[in-house]
C-alpha cells in the first residue's frame, strides 16, 4: 500500500458541540467578549447606554400628570428638589383627546373610534388571511362606503349611491360581456359607473333624502385633526398607492410606448417633485383649475396628492422586485399557455410583491409619517395641533413632552408596520426545508 | 458529455411515427438584433417522432425549439404547429403554447406554489378544468414521475431531478401532443440525470411527440428516431441515430462526436 492510500472502515456519529459555545455563556462568549479589544468596546457601550437611559428616566419620572399648566407643573417639581428639570405630563392629560381627535366634536367621538375599530376587522381579512372567517372579506368590500360616512357624516345616501356606481358597473359588464367580449364590457363598465356618478348620483341621493332622511350630523374637513386625520390620510393613500403602484410598475415595463412614456413620465415628475410642493399645490393651485363654485373637499385633495406620491415610490420598489424574478418564470408561465394578465397575477406579481416586502412597507412608513407635513398647508394633524397647544397660555413653552407623546404614537402604528412585514416574510417562506 | 448507459430495455411497441404532421417549419429565419441565428431551418416533424438535437454551444438548437412555442420570435418562414401557424396573434399563440409542453434547464418551477398547485394552475385557469379534476390528473402524473408524496412541498425543498420531474409532470397535465425539452438534464447532478431520463424514455415509450436539446448522446442513440446536428444556426446533418453516430458524413459533425465520445 502506498502513503496516500485510506479506507474509512467506520463511518463517525453526530457529537453535540462543546459546552463553551452554547448557553448564555456561549452567547456572551461569543458575542460581547470575543477579544479584549471588543470586552472594553462592550464596557464601554454599557456605560454610555447606562447613562443616557438614567437621565431619561430622570427626567421622564415626574409626578406631574394632574397639573393643569406649565407654571403648576415647576411648582410641583421645584417641591420635589428636581430644580425645574423634571417632564411635566399634565399638558397630555389636559390634552390627549384633542391630540387624537383634533376639533371634532366631542358628542360624536364614536364614529371616528367605531370607524377605526372596523377599520381593524376590515383589514383581518387582508393581513391574516389564513386566520379569520373568509366572509370578513365583504366587510372590507363595503368598508370605503362606510368609513367616510362614519368620519364626514351627512346622510347614508350618499354613501349608498356612491356603492351603487359599482353595482351598475357589474352588472352592466356582466350584460355587455357575453355578447361583446370583456374589453367591451370593462369599458361600457367603466362608462356607466362615471356616468351615474357624474350626473345621476346627485339627484338621486337629494331624492332619497327629501323622502328618507336618514343620516347623521356632517362635520366639516376643518374639524379634523390630529392622530384621527393622519390615520385617515394614511389608510386612504396607502391602500390606494399600492395597486396604482402596481399598475404604473407594470406600464413601465410595458411594450406598448405610450403607455410606457406615460408611466414613466409621472414616476419621473412625481419623484423630481417634493411632498410639500404637491400640497401646497392641493392646496392652492387646484381651486383655480377648479370651476368656480365647486368645493372639492381638502381632505380629500390632501389624499389624492399622497397617493400619487406615495405610488410613484410604489412603482420602483415593486420594479426592483420584478427586476429580480428570474426571466425563467416569465417563460415558465408562458409555455403553460397563461394569458399575460393570468401570468402577472398567479406567476409573477405574488413573487415580486413577496421580494418587494421590506421596500413597500418602508414606503408605507414614509407615507405614513409624512402626513405630518400637511400642518403646513393649515390642517391640524398632531404637529399642527402641538403649535396650537402651545398658543394656550396654560401651555406657552411646553416641547419635549408634547412631541414624545406625538412620537410615541406614530411610533406604535410604524413599529406594528415593520413587525408585520416581518411577519409576512416568515410566512411566505417557502425554501425551508 | 457522458454516454450514459441505460440499462433498462426500452419498449419499442408504441414508438410509432405516424404520417401526420406535427410541426412543419420552412424557410425560417431569426435575428437576434444583427446577429443571424437561424438560418433557413426547414423541418418536418410527425406525429410520434422523436427528435434529439444536438450541437455545439451557440449553435442555435434551443433558439430553434424556443421558436416552435414562440418563445422566440422567427422573423422569417413560416412555422406551422398542429395545423396553426404562429404569427404574432395571441390566440393562436397561446393556444399552441397550451398543446405544447415545455421542459427547461432550470426547471422553472413556480417556487410560491406548491407541486400540486404548480401542475394544476394551468389546467385550472387554461383548459378551465374543474378543480377537482385537476387534482386527480395531477396526482395521475405525479405518480407516473414517481414523487406523489412531494405533492405538498414547494420546489425549493426538493432535490433537482425531483424539480425537473415535476416540471415535467406539469407539462404533462394539460396534456400536450408535443413535448419540447430545452437541456432538461444539464444542470442535474450526475446521480440526478438517470432519474429523468428514465422518465423522458417511458414518455417516448408511450407515443410522445419529443424535441430534445441534449448533450445526452447514450439518450439519443436508444431513444431518438432521429438525431439533428446543428451548426452556426444552421442544420448541418441529420440521420437515424445509428448512422449519425456510426457513420457521420460532414466534417463539422466527426469533429463534435470526436470531442464529447473521445473521452
Amino acid at each position: 500500500m502506498s502513503d496516500i492510500s485510506f479506507v474509512r472502515t467506520e463511518m463517525l456519529p453526530q457529537q453535540e458541540p462543546p459546552a463553551s459555545s452554547v448557553g448564555v455563556i456561549g452567547w456572551m462568549r461569543e458575542n460581547l467578549f470575543s477579544g479584549w479589544l471588543n470586552s472594553v468596546l462592550t464596557v464601554i457601550s454599557g456605560l454610555f447606554i447606562f447613562s443616557v437611559v438614567g437621565s431619561l428616566l430622570g427626567w421622564a419620572w415626574s409626578p406631574t400628570w394632574s397639573a393643569t399648566s406649565l407654571n403648576e407643573c415647576r411648582e410641583i417639581a421645584t417641591g420635589l428638589g428636581h430644580e425645574g428639570h423634571g417632564a411635566c405630563w399634565g399638558v397630555i392629560r389636559d390634552r390627549w383627546v384633542q391630540l387624537l381627535f383634533g376639533f371634532y366634536p366631542p358628542e360624536s367621538y364614536w364614529r371616528p373610534i367605531l370607524a377605526f375599530i372596523l377599520l381593524a376587522v376590515a383589514l383581518a381579512p387582508v393581513l391574516f388571511s389564513d386566520k379569520v372567517p373568509g366572509k370578513l372579506i365583504y366587510l372590507t368590500a363595503a368598508y370605503p362606503f362606510i368609513m367616510p360616512f362614519l368620519l364626514w357624516g351627512g346622510t347614508i345616501w350618499g354613501a349608498l349611491s356612491a356603492a351603487a356606481g359599482f353595482v351598475i358597473g357589474y352588472f352592466v359588464y356582466k350584460a355587455v360581456e357575453k355578447a361583446a367580449g370583456s374589453l367591451a364590457a370593462v369599458i361600457s363598465a367603466v362608462v356607466a359607473a362615471v356616468i351615474w356618478w357624474l350626473f345621476l348620483a346627485a339627484p338621486v341621493t337629494g331624492g332619497l333624502t327629501a323622502i328618507l332622511p336618514i343620516g347623521v350630523e356632517p362635520v366639516d374637513s376643518r374639524n379634523f385633526g390630529g392622530m384621527m386625520l393622519s390615520i385617515t390620510i394614511g389608510v386612504v393613500a396607502i391602500a390606494c398607492s399600492l395597486p396604482i403602484g402596481i399598475v404604473l410598475a407594470l406600464g413601465r415595463q410595458s411594450d406598448l410606448l405610450i403607455v410606457k412614456s406615460l408611466c414613466v413620465g409621472f414616476i419621473e415628475f412625481i419623484r423630481g417633485v417634493p411632498l410639500i410642493t404637491l400640497l401646497f399645490v392641493a392646496s392652492t393651485l387646484l381651486n383655480i383649475f377648479m370651476p368656480p363654485g365647486t368645493n372639492f373637499d381638502i381632505i380629500m385633495r390632501v389624499i389624492i396628492m399622497a397617493t400619487l406620491f406615495a405610488s410613484a415610490y410604489m412603482a420602483e420598489v415593486i420594479r426592483g422586485g420584478l427586476a429580480a424574478l428570474p426571466k425563467g418564470q416569465y417563460e415558465g408561465a408562458d409555455s403553460l399557455g397563461l394569458n399575460y394578465w393570468q401570468s402577472q397575477r398567479l406567476i409573477i406579481m405574488p413573487q415580486a410583491l413577496k421580494i418587494s416586502i421590506p421596500g413597500i412597507v418602508s414606503t408605507f412608513i414614509g407615507l405614513f409619517k409624512d402626513t405630518t407635513l400637511v400642518s403646513v398647508i393649515g390642517l391640524l394633524d398632531p404637529l399642527g395641533l402641538s403649535n396650537a397647544i402651545r398658543a394656550d397660555s396654560d401651555w406657552n413653552g411646553i416641547v419635549w413632552e408634547l412631541y414624545g407623546f406625538i412620537a410615541l404614537m406614530f411610533f406604535v402604528f410604524c413599529f406594528s408596520m415593520s413587525r408585520y412585514s416581518m411577519y409576512l416574510e416568515r410566512k411566505l417562506r417557502t425554501d425551508h426545508h | 458529455m457522458s454516454d450514459l448507459a441505460i440499462e433498462r430495455d426500452i419498449d419499442r411497441s408504441k414508438m410509432k411515427v405516424s404520417d401526420e404532421i406535427a410541426i412543419e417549419i420552412n424557410n425560417m429565419n431569426k435575428w437576434y438584433g444583427s446577429f443571424h441565428v437561424l438560418r433557413d431551418i426547414n423541418l418536418t416533424v410527425n406525429q410520434g417522432e422523436r427528435i434529439v438535437i444536438a450541437g455545439p454551444s451557440g449553435s442555435g438548437k434551443s433558439t430553434l425549439i424556443r421558436c416552435i412555442n414562440r418563445l422566440e420570435e422567427h422573423q422569417q418562414g413560416r412555422i406551422v404547429v398542429d395545423g396553426t401557424e404562429l404569427t404574432s396573434d395571441l390566440k393562436n399563440i397561446d393556444k399552441i403554447r397550451s398543446e405544447v409542453g415545455m421542459c427547461f434547464q432550470h426547471f422553472n418551477l413556480f417556487p410560491h406554489l406548491t407541486i400540486l398547485e404548480n401542475c394544476t394552475l394551468a389546467p385550472i385557469w387554461v383548459r378551465k378544468t374543474p378543480r377537482k379534476e385537476a387534482i386527480e390528473t395531477a396526482m395521475h402524473f405525479l405518480e407516473k414521475v414517481k414523487i406523489p408524496e412531494q405533492a405538498d412541498k414547494y420546489p425549493g425543498q426538493l432535490s433537482g431531478g425531483q424539480q425537473q420531474r415535476v416540471a415535467i409532470a406539469r407539462s404533462l397535465c394539460m396534456k400536450p401532443r408535443i413535448m419540447l425539452f430545452d437541456e432538461p438534464t444539464s444542470a442535474l447532478d450526475p446521480e440526478m440525470i438517470k432519474e429523468v431520463l428514465d422518465t423522458m424514455i417511458e414518455l417516448a415509450e408511450e407515443g410522445m411527440t419529443m424535441l430534445c436539446v441534449t448533450h445526452e448522446m447514450g439518450f439519443a442513440r436508444q431513444v431518438a428516431n432521429r438525431v439533428i446536428f446543428m451548426d452556426q444556426g444552421q442544420i448541418v446533418e441529420q440521420n437515424e441515430p445509428e448512422e449519425f453516430f456510426n457513420n457521420p458524413q460532414s466534417e463539422r459533425t466527426k469533429l463534435f462526436l470526436s470531442q464529447i465520445l473521445g473521452h
